[in-house]
């Protein structure tokens, strides 16, 4: 019988256990791969395998209009889709030198902020799973279902939200959407009091996630680390401060840090976050408020070659019935330049990278994802530790699997 | 430090070597000869001025117009203290397209260069391991290069009623 089985040389003499951890696995959360080799417990090494969900976005992007590409980076960071459409909205404002209102900045940035926390408290409920305690996960989900509710009442959709167009929204907030996000303030403080209750100072909690997977701020860096992951190492690095998009210059906040870069720093850091996002929706919400009469009905810049016209225009003017065709049929013809134009997702520092020939179509577009970017640092985090403090170590630099595979 | 003092800097170091200078929407931008990409990287990463040590992103670009330099590799780096970035190309030939890699520099160069290499086939040389990352293993050419367009949208070969496309003739 021997003979019909074939086993890997060296296999009979190998002391240590190889273990294929996914593709598709509870724990991982996403669809990848890690081949782990286990001396018992403890991790010797890891080698990651991604590109499971590749759909090659960047060519699609060579043969669509700028309006049609943003249905595709829902599909990237599906846990916060509005950061990654209104980052490339911004990117292509920016190429076409369009100046946004004001009012659409502060509407762009309480959309922006609602999407950083839901997630945020997707990925710290998630951690608080993969340590045993489900009930943050269960508790805090009716929130992100609120903030799905004002995204549907501001774009019609729920988690690839396609929200936004170039220049601005695609109609104003409706009545009932402040007052969903008024319910929101009024209540997500006091749920994420009791999150961070459960979880902060909870002694089972702390002793799985203090000093796992750290890493140190050069490293980090080295690394290619951005956003949270990078913060909880103790930079301060942060795109919405050193290089202001949607007036976010007009706001008042802190960047927090971390020391260690472990688990647990990057629990407190996303917490904070959440904290400084309510922050920064209440004063964005105070600040449209302000805007009364004819100002309040401002929702989009005036570019009529990318933004769509009313449909009763349409039909009754001829500038906007030619517009809306050429738009619709990617008849728009945009300059040629490149610009890379970066905004801070909720991983970190998600950029685009776009050169434009003066086709109708991006010559060259390139997403910097920050996940596929981080994720190649999972070996050195996990070494030496054990099988369970991995998982948590993975939750914990929220890795999703369809923005590392775009 | 802005856009003139980097130029001015680098200039002294390289002379004209460098070429292509530009800036577009702010960031400067410039070329450099491919065998001197690790020399140009590690200058602006060790000056005690410059200090572009965090490797943004790099990615590279088909252009099928430009003889002998028909692959751009694009690095965007960012000095975070001064919180200046640069973006700085090279350009190879799609025939002998070796570029060295700049792994010992940046660990993040790591991935990026190798989705580099599977959508664009730029051979990094000196690349711990270089092999595909978002493609199969056994896929046999570069998908990203101009030669390889997308589906037309109007061609009438498909007939499979399942799957593709029904002819418009039909």
């Amino acid at each position: 019988m021997s003979e019909h089985i074939k086993l890997p040389q060296g296999s009979l003499e190998k002391q240590t256990t190889t273990l294929n951890f996914g593709p598709t696995h509870p724990a991982t959360h996403g669809v990848f791969q890690n081949i782990v080799e286990l001396d018992g417990e403890r991790v010797m090494d890891a080698t990651q395998t991604v590109g499971y969900i590749h759909r090659a976005f960047e060519k699609i992007a060579e043969r669509r209009p700028l309006y049609q590409i943003t249905p595709l980076l829902d599909r990237m960071n599906y846990c916060s889709a509005p950061i990654n459409d209104m980052g490339w909205h911004i990117t292509c404002e920016r190429l076409l030198d369009v100046k946004t209102p004001k009012r659409v900045d502060y509407l762009r940035v309480i959309i922006m902020e609602l999407a950083r926390i839901s997630d945020h408290l997707i990925c710290n409920s998630i951690v608080g799973v993969d340590s045993g305690a489900y009930t943050g996960f269960l508790y805090v989900m009716q929130y992100r279902e609120l903030i799905y509710e004002i995204y549907e009442e501001v774009c019609g959709s729920r988690l690839t939200t396609n929200i936004g167009r170039i220049g601005g929204f695609e109609r104003n907030f409706t009545n009932e959407a402040f007052q969903k996000l008024e319910k929101f303030l009024r209540e997500w403080p006091v749920v994420l009091r009791e999150f961070e209750n459960l979880f902060t100072r909870n002694r089972i909690f702390m002793e799985r996630t203090i000093g796992v997977g750290p890493i140190a701020a050069e490293r980090a860096l080295n690394y290619g680390f951005t956003g949270p992951n990078l913060r909880a190492a103790g930079v301060d690095y942060d795109v919405r401060v050193h290089t202001p998009y949607s007036s976010y210059e007009d706001f008042i906040f802190t960047i927090p840090v971390g020391k260690t870069g472990d688990c647990y720093d990057r629990f407190l850091v996303r917490n904070q976050e959440m904290w400084q996002s309510v922050n920064i929706i209440e004063q964005a919400y105070k600040k449209v408020q302000e805007f009364k009469g004819k100002d309040a009905e401002v929702f989009h810049a005036d570019v009529p070659e990318y933004y769509l016209p009313d449909k009763k225009d349409v039909y009754t003017k001829m500038e906007a019935l030619i517009y809306h065709f050429k738009i619709i049929m990617g008849e728009i013809e945009m300059p040629a330049g490149e610009i890379y134009s970066a905004v801070e997702g909720a991983n970190g520092e998600l950029g685009f990278y776009l050169i434009s020939d003066g086709g109708r179509a991006p010559y060259r577009l390139h997403f910097r994802r920050p996940c596929f970017i981080y994720y190649q640092a999972y070996t050195e985090l996990i070494k030496g530790g054990m099988l369970s403090d991995a998982v948590i170590t993975m939750s914990s630099l929220n890795i999703i699997a369809g923005e590392m595979d775009a | 430090m802005n856009n003139q003092t980097i130029r001015q800097k680098l200039t002294d170091k390289f002379g004209d070597q460098l070429t292509g200078w530009e800036e577009p929407y702010g960031m400067l931008t410039f070329s450099a000869p491919k065998e001197m990409n690790l020399k140009v990287l590690q200058f602006l990463f060790d000056d005690p001025e410059l200090k572009f040590q965090f490797l943004t992103d790099l990615t590279a670009v088909h252009y099928p117009s430009n003889p002998g330099g028909e692959l751009a590799v694009v690095y965007h780096l960012h000095n975070l203290i001064d919180n200046v970035r640069i973006r700085f190309k090279i350009y190879t030939d799609i025939n002998k397209p070796d570029v060295f890699s700049a792994t010992a520099l940046y660990q993040s160069a790591n991935w990026m260069e190798r989705e580099t290499y599977d959508f664009y086939g730029v051979n990094f040389v000196g690349h711990p391991n270089l092999k595909r990352i978002l493609n199969v293993d056994d896929m046999d050419y570069f998908p990203m290069r101009k030669e390889y367009p997308l589906e037309d949208q109007k061609r009438t070969d498909k007939d499979d009623e399942m799957f593709g496309r029904v002819p418009l003739t039909q």
